[in-house]
């Protein structure tokens, strides 16, 4: 099947770009970034075609990567029906992200080097899906980090944009941390890390090492997709070039962790606490992640927010044993996702940078293209049947439902809350009259090509591609029942959102801003991201890095152990010039000293009885 | 004399005759250091060919009498660390004397002969199987080192050059007197007779005698590892000391320490390595933290480079007192990784000092913008020392946790921060040095690397991917060997402290 072939071409294109691209002209940049991924996509087309890796796991063994004693990892990939929908979305996506990117990317400088990252992202996302064990996958996990934290910081120069890449990689290997921990546990459980002797072998293992396991691999999963505690890094990565925040930031890698807790269902489904941890984790966030997206100026933060969010929605499907709708809405939102920040990303393009939707307005007629693919992006998001969002959203939610109704409600209020902050970002960029002094021209043809492609897909791409049903044979069945009421309630929650948008940005404007003088702390709290960055730096950063500094280097290195060291330097130093005195070099008083050392002698000796 | 003897008197052979370089011809002395430590570093590659990967004992054995009375022999030989070891060795001096080549401009006959001298020593180190060559071999390395730091370094050379060898001599103090008390109750120098002995219970220890022998050596080895918290020496001696300097005693001195407890600490006295080894760990692992912690708050770049080494090692001796397969193999992997990307990072640190004159962080900025291949290479270099997959260090890493974690799974979580850390240190140091705007200075002074420092670079480069993504070419012989060291541990006496039961890992994949 040559499976190895499909990461294989964007590594060449990473190779021949990072190496050569400097000189190269634009146009061949392209070629070789665009037509790379282009190449895997058709490559996952032709393997997934075959038909073979749709009836059951097809693994392909190429080499041995560390082997010590028992432990033996191979580099092994696999394909089943779970990675053939990841290979999809990653490629396909990836494909129109990059072509997106000829146009957005065309006056910035570093041109050759942008696609070279993306081409590596590309690699690596492909091998995270592909891996057949969790260190392969670990290696993927890695370095799609990696990629992330270098376009993050693509504008180098700027102090944001590294700050925001190292906070991206430091608090993902927080999350790191955790899965390499799992790691081993599986290892000292199972003695393997396959996925295939996981699944194999997890019924029989001890609850509370799967709970552990679980619980660990939850952390890392926290980490990369951007749950509570270690959401904070996502809102910051938007510094990167947006169609990075498009493809990395909201598309494919941030549900890696929505991935790896699905492929490790076989864990989860024997360890139901860990699993329960993970539904409130992923309720919380999205509700929370929801409410700081109702505030927030800047268009890329709302969506970044709104995708910290939506993560919340995957992980909830995850974490009551719906897995498949989980992915099922992986899928949505990288459709609807993806074209929010691509359609926005075509908005600062036309305003020559502008984020700030105080400065935006009026667009509707200016770019009118712009417009109508991010409105269905919009619909599909605010849950508004038929569109995508509304399929996988109500999957999750009625499986919330059977699971625990608070969880529902608690996602329903959430819907609600993401349909409002989505129309309060599209009325206050299109709607009204335009606000800022610059001249809204309409993006070019290789920058709406894609967005009209996944306009299409956030319309049609959920009753298109029932991924439920595709993915019923990978997990264990789970019975959930219809229940119209239910989806009645969440979808006029959605309905709500929207109105209440309307209400207040373009019916009554001034409304919004009496609202925000009415609940003047709880606006200032929400506006203020309820502070945790600051609680973070306070409570963590800042006595770490002090406390190494004062305490450890001044105080224990250089103060006690050093000073200890030297003191006995010192102490030897004194005595040494002690007994330096008594070699003086001086005849006389050798010959005075031989002559008390031997009257002490025959003193001692005699006083001892000895010499008679 | 056989082709591992070769590789071992090249280098003596090579100080031995740069002593009779014109001083007259700087440029004679730097090609005849080049040509020879490449030739010693093409003979060694054929080691690997005819090194037989079956075995797990040592081989080119060659042992002759050296001093009649008492019986000391020349007696040198290979075993699967050791091979890598020395190609570590014979890898990383020919890259040494090409960064010296314009960074070392006075007293250059004495520098490249020194450099020679201590190739010579270092690889005598890892192949003496005499108790007391191994000794003069130890010793001999302290010398040239002292004097590449004491003459060729930077202001307070003196200071740092004094404070290693007092450090060092301090420890090998302690381990001279138990190689002698070894010989009186032994008979013998024989490294290998010594341990036959032991093995057919001719000579035995009483638990209290094996625990201050050990300790003699331990510490021995632990001041040159370093192990918290005998660390101090070495942020002193490698901010202090040259480029080539700092490159060597990183890469490769260090490991002296770590491979002198794996080769000769665990199989002589295995009882009271194990009783030690919880506290051993708990050791190790606060150099890891520790050291992680305080490479962050460094201002300078060696500095920091230095604590992530007590880090880096942290990893090794905790892999080492794990006591299983996977810890070993990892220490032993560990120890050549961190040469690889330690070494690489020394010797870009010192590309930059050679450009701007300064070691301080704050000094930079914006180098990214200068010298955009240098700063790649520097990426480069310091993605392989985070330990990110699919580059060297992350196999040593992996494997030493791996390993704990079956042995004590809350030495694992502990350690495991110290991945966070190297995280936390390293990219906020690339951050501060390679991006944000250039100053007026970075742009005057740094231009990228030249055909030269290329040659040096890629070299280590292509290790960080090689071992990084395939181990196979290096660790069959490694595990062999450890095998065989883990065997010998769990032979002997027993002793009166309970021993640490290594976890059986019976399930095969």
């Amino acid at each position: 099947m040559l499976l190895w072939l499909i990461p294989l071409f964007p590594l060449a294109g990473f190779a021949i770009n990072g190496i050569f691209g400097r000189r190269f002209p634009k146009a061949l940049v392209n070629a070789v970034a665009v037509g790379s991924v282009l190449l895997s996509f058709l490559w996952v087309l032709k393997t997934l075609a075959a038909g073979a890796p749709l009836n059951g796991p097809i693994t392909e063994r190429y080499f041995t990567w560390i082997q010590s004693g028992t432990l033996s990892i191979g580099v092994d990939m696999t394909v089943d029906r779970l990675t053939a929908v990841m290979l999809l979305i990653v490629t396909g996506i990836g494909s129109l992200i990059h072509i997106y990117s000829i146009g957005y990317m065309a006056h910035e400088g570093g041109y050759y080097r942008f696609f070279a990252y993306m081409n590596l992202f590309m690699f690596f996302m492909l091998t995270l899906v592909l891996a057949a064990n969790y260190l392969l996958l670990f290696v993927g996990w890695e370095g799609v980090g990696l990629c992330s934290y270098l376009l993050i910081g693509f504008y180098f120069d700027k102090k944001f944009a590294t700050d925001a890449g190292n906070k991206a990689f430091i608090v993902n290997r927080i999350g790191d941390f955790g899965f390499s921990l799992a790691a081993f546990l599986i290892f000292r459980q199972f003695g393997s890390l396959d996925f295939s002797v996981v699944s194999g072998q997890a019924a029989g293992a001890p609850t509370a090492m799967l709970t552990a396991i679980g619980l660990l691999l939850l952390l890392g999963a926290c980490g990369k997709s951007a749950q509570i505690p270690l959401y904070v890094w996502l809102p910051d990565a938007m510094a990167g070039p947006t169609p990075v925040s498009a493809l990395i930031h909201a598309a494919t890698m941030v549900t890696a962790g929505v991935y790896m807790t699905a492929r490790s269902w076989p864990i989860y489904v024997h360890a139901p606490q860990a699993m329960e941890t993970i539904a409130i984790i992923g309720t919380a966030t999205a509700f929370f992640a929801a409410t700081i997206g109702l505030a927030q100026n800047d268009i890329k933060k709302v969506f970044a927010y709104s995708t910290v969010s939506q993560l919340g929605y995957m992980f909830v499907g995850v974490g009551v044993g719906a897995f498949s709708a989980g992915i099922y809405h992986l899928m949505t939102h990288a459709f609807f996702k993806a074209l929010l920040f691509l359609g926005s990303g075509a908005v600062i393009h036309s305003l020559s940078g502008e984020q700030d939707m105080r400065h935006m307005g009026g667009l509707r007629g200016k770019i009118p293209w712009t417009f109508w693919t991010m409105m269905c992006a919009a619909v599909a998001i605010a849950g508004v049947p038929p569109f995508a969002g509304f399929w996988s959203k109500d999957a999750i939610l009625l499986a919330a439902h059977a699971h625990a109704p608070w969880m529902y409600w608690a996602g329903t209020v959430t819907a609600g809350l993401t349909a409002f902050y989505v129309f309060r970002a599209m009325f206050l960029t299109f709607f009204g009259s335009y606000r800022g002094n610059h001249h809204p021209h309409e993006s070019p043809a290789v920058m709406l090509a894609p967005l009209a492609v996944l306009a299409a897909l956030s319309l049609a791409g959920g009753w298109l591609f029932k991924v439920p049903e595709f993915l019923s044979a990978v997990f264990p069945a789970q019975e959930v029942p219809e229940d119209a009421g239910l989806m009645a309630i969440s979808t006029a929650a959605g309905l709500i959102g929207i109105a209440v948008a309307y209400l207040m940005y373009v019916a009554k404007p001034a409304l919004a801003d009496s609202f925000a003088d009415g609940f003047k702390g709880l606006y200032w709290l929400v506006y203020n991201k309820y502070f945790v960055d600051e609680i973070y730096d306070a409570a963590v950063v800042a006595p770490v890095v002090d406390g190494s500094r004062a305490v450890l280097w001044k105080g224990v290195d250089a103060g006690l152990i050093d000073g200890s060291v030297n003191g006995i330097g010192a102490r030897c130093r004194n005595l040494g010039s002690v007994l330096r005195l008594w070699q003086s070099g001086n005849i006389r008083s050798y010959a005075t000293w031989v002559l008390v050392g031997a009257v002490v002698m025959i003193v001692a000796i005699g006083m001892a009885g000895g010499a008679r | 004399m056989n082709l591992m003897t070769l590789v071992l008197f090249l280098p003596l052979a090579g100080f031995l005759a740069a002593l009779f370089v014109p001083r007259s011809s700087p440029a004679g002395s730097r090609a005849w250091a080049l040509i020879l430590s490449l030739a010693t570093f093409v003979c060694s590659l054929a080691l690997i060919g005819y090194f037989d990967r079956g075995l797990g004992g040592e081989q080119f054995a060659v042992d002759t009498t050296w001093i009649r009375s008492p019986e000391i022999h020349f007696f040198v030989s290979l075993n699967g660390v050791s091979l890598w070891l020395v190609l570590l060795t014979t890898f990383l001096t020919p890259i040494c004397v090409l960064i010296s080549w314009r960074n070392i401009q006075n007293r250059v006959k004495e520098f490249y002969a020194f450099l020679l001298l201590l190739e010579f020593s270092l690889i005598g180190v890892f192949l003496a199987q005499d108790l007391f060559l191994f000794f003069v071999f130890w010793e001999v390395s302290l010398v040239p080192m002292y004097f590449l730091i004491g003459i060729w370094g930077h202001e307070r050379r003196i200071y740092a050059a004094v404070k290693f060898f007092l450090y060092t001599m301090a420890g090998s103090a302690l381990m001279l007197v138990a190689i002698i008390y070894l010989y009186l109750k032994a008979g013998t120098f024989s490294y290998p007779k010594i341990l036959d002995l032991l093995a057919s219970g001719q000579l035995g220890f009483r638990p209290e005698e094996q625990m201050l022998l050990f300790l003699a050596f331990f510490v021995a080895f632990a001041i040159k590892v370093p192990l918290f918290p005998l660390h101090t020496w070495l942020p002193d001696a490698h901010v202090e000391a040259p480029t080539a300097g700092s490159v060597m005693l990183a890469s490769v001195m260090l490991k002296m320490g770590t491979y002198g407890i794996l080769h000769f600490c665990l199989p002589l006295f295995p009882a009271a390595a194990r009783a030690c080894s919880g506290w051993i760990a708990v050791l190790a692992i606060i150099g890891i933290i520790y050291g992680a912690l305080v490479a962050m708050v460094q201002p300078n770049m060696k500095k920091l480079v230095a604590y992530s080494s007590v880090s880096h090692l942290g990893f090794v001796v905790l892999g080492i007192f794990s006591f299983t397969q996977q810890g070993l193999d990892g220490a032993a992997y560990q120890m050549l990784s961190h040469g690889i990307s330690t070494g690489a990072l020394f010797a870009l640190v010192g590309l930059l000092y050679e450009r701007r004159h300064s070691l301080e962080i704050a000094d930079y900025g914006g180098v990214a913008t200068a010298a955009p291949w240098l700063s790649t290479a520097f990426l480069f270099a310091t993605l392989a020392s985070i330990g990110l997959p699919m580059l060297n260090n992350f196999v040593g890493e992996y494997l030493v946790l791996q390993g704990t974690a079956l042995a004590n799974f809350t030495w694992t979580a502990w350690a495991a921060i110290g991945v966070i850390l190297s995280a936390c240190y390293m990219l906020w140091m690339y951050q501060r040095v390679f991006y944000g705007e250039a100053g007026h200075e970075v742009r005057a002074h740094i231009r990228d690397m030249n055909l030269r420092e290329w040659a040096a670079v890629v070299p280590l480069a292509v290790m960080m991917v090689w071992m990084g993504v395939y181990s196979q070419s290096f660790l069959p012989p490694i595990g062999k060997t450890t095998a065989a060291v883990l065997s010998q541990t769990q032979i002997n006496v027993p002793f009166r402290v309970e021993l640490h039961r290594p976890v059986e890992v019976s399930r095969a994949r």
